[in-house]
């Protein structure tokens, strides 16, 4: 081809220069959030704690020993013992399986079928919008926890049950985030031109509308799983989440709330470990905030 | 502005029979035979079948619907099972405890938010931010229910300043008017007592304004560090005007539309909330109210609450939105 | 020689206008409302008029990127508004697009490579080292180079985006290109190196091109033909030489007095010379009141061989 010499492009200096994708320069500029990285270490130590409870815990979960009920802390026992006798600081190791659980599974269950139903909504508009829009104002008209609460009545308390209703609750969150997403991506000037390549609907939503709008997810998600852990807490503080002898942290503290004049240790050592879970994923949320979508912030 | 007042309106009447009908469906779908929970575990089968007559359960379900509904429109919320009282006589000294928490607490949260945050943000990385801005993202990740335990536990058990749980000295009780005892103390002339209110409503109403405060402080800072760095509080600021009330005054107009999206949202957390806090205190509001008729399996309480709540729920985010509109010239309404 | 590729004929858009309460439709908005014309194989149609006269509208309707509301396209004989959806992406392999934007025209999570491989993937073209292949040659084609093939969209300027876009509408050998504005987004030095591009490019792949733009002088160079547009209607339809030498429509006649001369000094004379505000034929006139008050428009009528302007009999 002759004409190739001619052409010149106006700028060659960016030849020497790596290839950035958004994803590694968010995470260069979430490197740089200390905040956002005490959240992430915070996250990652309960995830190991809940990986190795069992090797980390100096008792089993139901291990009680009547005779040092409502124990102090003490070098034996870090965190005292509850009314049974049992080691909360063990208890609270396992809790953090129960929490983690429920909070990643949870959140997981509301991304993926809001998601679903919001893409399906924002692409295909019209009367299936109205219908699924509708939908989410609905169960958003409820306060989430009431939501919650009539959920787990229907299906009965237990640990699944709240999983669920924490998952249902938090769907319209994920649908209308991913619905107004995608009708704003509908409308760059790059899906005009993928659709004037001839792409199909699907690809178009599969490799264009969905990793265009994954970044706010994965903040919304980060969020969702702080609150799904209050919630699931809440919802066994209720009674109407882990049952015993679970040990999950909600039901910890109102079995021992009783206690709380002469053990208040009981009460005090689930509470900062809900605490300090939730503001891990907060951080950690807002630092993906900044980093991946700085618009977003509120 | 009305047309879009109306169309709003409009819009809400799907959305409302849309909740009326969930809320119908979920209370139909708790395991439990109404009759059964009336009548108690010795009922013969004859009564029984009786009262599931009388109760209209042996209908359809759309004509159970339609007859709630109905019934609904105007004005009967139906009969607690429990006490066999019509819900709307029963109901509103609820719903005025609720309220009388909710609105102490959302006073609270926006009054020490919104002066945290603008202090905050006009001393911005001083200790004061710093601190402010720690407690705060520990306020927005402390759950309510703990943090009202150990309130309790600190305030009223340990040290003995503040009661733990109820609203009012019982033993020298006001007489009832509006069940606002902030009023109804006044309007007796008993100042003793509203103290005595006042004192009831410190830890609950703390822990409740503890999540829209840390939000609120946010938001208010980073919205007035936005203002501080606008031109025209350069040009105030170049201008050597006595800064501080400059932007005082220009930050609290503008933390105005952020607070009113914080209200909006945390209306829902508030009511959440107000069950959990109302449990821990001893609190006789709207959300103990609901969580005691599950215990009982008072269908018609458990409906009809839910939706009242519900209701003013929506009804508040109308209000927040229209505001919006009405105080925000940028935000257009189609 | 001169075969028609493409006919265009009474093409309308119009979007409804809602309001009231319940959001009833209460009107119309004529976007492009009967417009006709006709390229020929291997030839560059320049489509000029201000924003918001229908002219991108109407090439988004050429590839029913936008519904017509009505009119016919004929493609290659083939009726494109007859076809089914899936008969039409599959169209879209000879009919390419040329975007204004060329920030917004790429997907920013997408590397250059995989942009460029999309549409041979769509249409199912060649294999997986073929498609490579074919994506590095594009590149060069285009002035950039292989290198370029594994970054983001974010790391190249305005005029590099440009030839990105570019390359991928020549991804699939199309056989008509609608450039819609592709240089006024960029910096006036920038824009000549992407029109001479445009117009090696035709020579070496026989490329139609229709080419969209706002004023005159950008168009000019790359022209056979030029339509001009005004709201939603064509005006005047003729060779470049007669829509420069001789404009016949009052309109035509403001946008070429709007089109700035590099030096007003040294030019003056030459431009004068070169402006001849035409007249038409006795038998015609036009009534150019709808210019400021909505009244009933003209037909193009042919007043010479190949010129078409908007106007009726006297």
């Amino acid at each position: 081809m002759p004409v190739l010499a001619k052409r010149e492009n106006e700028t060659n200096q960016l030849q020497q220069e790596e290839a950035v994708s958004p994803w590694r320069e968010g995470w260069k500029s979430f490197k740089k959030n200390k905040v956002a990285l005490v959240g992430l270490g915070i996250v990652l130590f309960f995830m190991i704690i809940a990986v190795f409870a069992p090797l980390l815990a100096p008792y089993g979960i139901n291990e009680q020993e009547l005779s040092i009920r409502n124990n102090p802390p003490s070098p034996e026992h870090w965190f005292g013992t509850d009314d049974f006798g049992r080691d909360i600081f063990s208890r609270v190791l396992y809790g953090a399986r129960i929490s983690l659980w429920v909070g990643l599974v949870s959140v997981s269950g509301s991304v993926i079928v809001g998601c679903f139903l919001g893409i399906i909504a924002g692409y295909y508009g019209r009367w299936i919008d109205t219908v699924i829009s509708r939908i989410f104002d609905i169960m958003l008209a409820f306060p989430s926890i009431l939501l919650a609460i009539a959920v787990v009545a229907v299906l009965g308390p237990s640990l699944q049950n709240a999983l669920i209703a924490i998952a249902i609750i938090n769907i319209p969150n994920f649908g209308r985030l991913i619905r107004s997403k995608v009708l704003s991506v509908k409308q760059e000037e790059y899906i005009m031109a993928a659709r004037a390549v001839g792409m199909s609907d699907g690809r178009i939503l599969f490799h264009h509308v969905l990793p265009n709008s994954l970044a706010p997810i994965i903040v919304q998600a980060t969020l969702a799983i702080a609150t799904a852990i209050i919630e699931a807490a809440a919802l066994g503080f209720l009674g109407m989440g882990a049952q015993p002898p679970q040990a999950e942290w909600g039901k910890m503290l109102a079995d021992s709330r009783q206690y709380i004049i002469q053990a208040p240790w009981t009460v005090l050592f689930p509470g900062i470990a809900i605490m300090l879970t939730v503001l891990g994923f907060n951080l950690m949320g807002d630092g993906l905030r900044d980093a991946l979508d700085p618009k977003m912030k509120n | 502005m009305l047309t879009y007042t109306i169309r709003r309106l409009l819009m809400l009447i799907p959305v409302l029979f849309g909740m009326t009908f969930v809320v119908f469906f979920i209370i139909r779908a708790i395991p439990g035979d109404p009759a059964q929970v009336i009548l108690g575990q010795q009922a013969t089968k004859e009564a029984m079948a009786q009262l599931t007559e009388k109760l209209g359960l042996n209908d359809p379900w759309y004509v159970q619907f339609f007859h709630y509904v109905k019934g609904l429109l105007s004005g009967d919320l139906g009969e607690s099972l429990r006490s066999s009282a019509p819900i709307k006589d029963e109901i509103w000294p609820y719903l005025a405890a609720t309220l009388e928490l909710s609105l102490v607490a959302m006073f609270i949260a926006i009054f020490i938010g919104v002066n945290a945050g603008i202090i905050s943000a006009w001393f911005q990385n001083s200790w004061f931010d710093y601190t402010a801005m720690i407690l705060a993202l520990i306020g927005i990740s402390i759950p309510v229910f703990w943090l009202g335990l150990m309130e309790q536990w600190a305030f009223s058990l340990e040290l003995g300043w503040l009661p733990s749980t109820g609203r009012e000295n019982v033993r020298d009780p006001v007489e009832v008017v509006t069940n606002l005892y902030l009023i109804d103390t006044l309007i007796a002339g008993r100042f003793d007592q509203f103290g005595e209110v006042i004192r009831h409503l410190i830890l609950p109403s703390l822990a409740l304004a503890t999540i829209p405060m840390a939000i609120i402080a946010r938001i208010t800072r980073s919205s007035m560090l936005e203002v501080m760095r606008s031109d025209y509080i350069r040009t105030a600021r170049a201008k050597g005007m006595r800064m501080f009330f400059v932007v005082y005054k220009h930050s609290l107009k503008n933390a105005v539309i952020p607070v009113l999206t914080v209200i909006g949202l945390q209306v829902g957390l508030l009511l959440g909330g107000a069950i959990l806090t109302e449990t821990i205190f001893g609190w006789p509001g709207i959300g103990r109210y609901i969580y005691e008729a599950i215990g009982f399996r008072d269908y018609p309480v458990i409906q009809s609450g839910i939706l009242i709540i519900a209701t003013i729920f929506i009804l508040i985010n109308l209000v927040v939105d229209l505001l919006y509109v009405a105080i925000d010239p940028r935000i257009k309404y189609n | 020689m001169t075969k028609p590729i493409l006919q265009v004929k009474n093409v309308k858009k119009y979007f409804p206008i809602t309001g009231g309460i319940l959001g009833k439709k209460i009107g119309d908005m004529k976007a492009v409302d009967g417009v006709s014309f006709h390229v020929n194989e291997g030839e560059t149609l320049g489509i000029v008029g201000e924003s918001g006269c229908g002219k991108s509208t109407t090439g988004r309707m050429l590839l029913r990127l936008i519904e017509p509301t009505d009119g016919s396209i004929l493609f290659d004989n083939q009726d494109l508004r007859a076809l089914p959806k899936k008969e039409m992406r599959k169209v879209r392999r000879n009919i390419q697009m040329i975007f204004q934007d060329p920030y917004a025209s790429l997907n920013p999570r997408h590397t250059v490579e995989k942009i460029l491989e999309e549409p041979l993937l769509v249409h199912g073209i060649g294999d997986a080292t073929e498609r490579k292949k074919k994506v590095s040659e594009m590149l060069e084609v285009v002035g950039l180079t292989s290198y370029h093939a594994r970054r983001y969209p974010h790391q190249f300027s305005g005029g590099q985006r440009q030839r990105i876009g570019i390359a991928r509408a020549l991804m699939t050998n199309p056989k008509l290109i609608i450039a819609d504005e592709p240089v006024s987004a960029l910096d006036v030095s920038i824009q000549s190196q992407v029109l001479n591009l445009l117009k090696d490019l035709q020579k070496e792949f026989q490329l139609t091109y229709i080419f969209i733009a706002h004023d005159l002088g950008v168009v000019r160079h790359i022209s056979d033909r030029v339509g001009v547009m005004y709201k939603g209607r064509m005006v005047e339809l003729a060779d470049a030489e007669k829509i420069y030498q001789n404009p016949l429509h009052p309109y035509t006649q403001q946008l070429l007095a709007a089109v700035p001369i590099p030096d007003p000094e040294y030019y003056q004379a030459d431009a004068q010379a070169a402006i001849q505000f035409g007249t038409l034929p006795s038998p015609y006139v036009i009534d150019d009141s709808w210019m400021n008050i909505e009244s009933e428009r003209d037909d193009l009528v042919e007043v010479e061989p190949g010129h078409f302007v908007a106007c009726r009999l006297k």
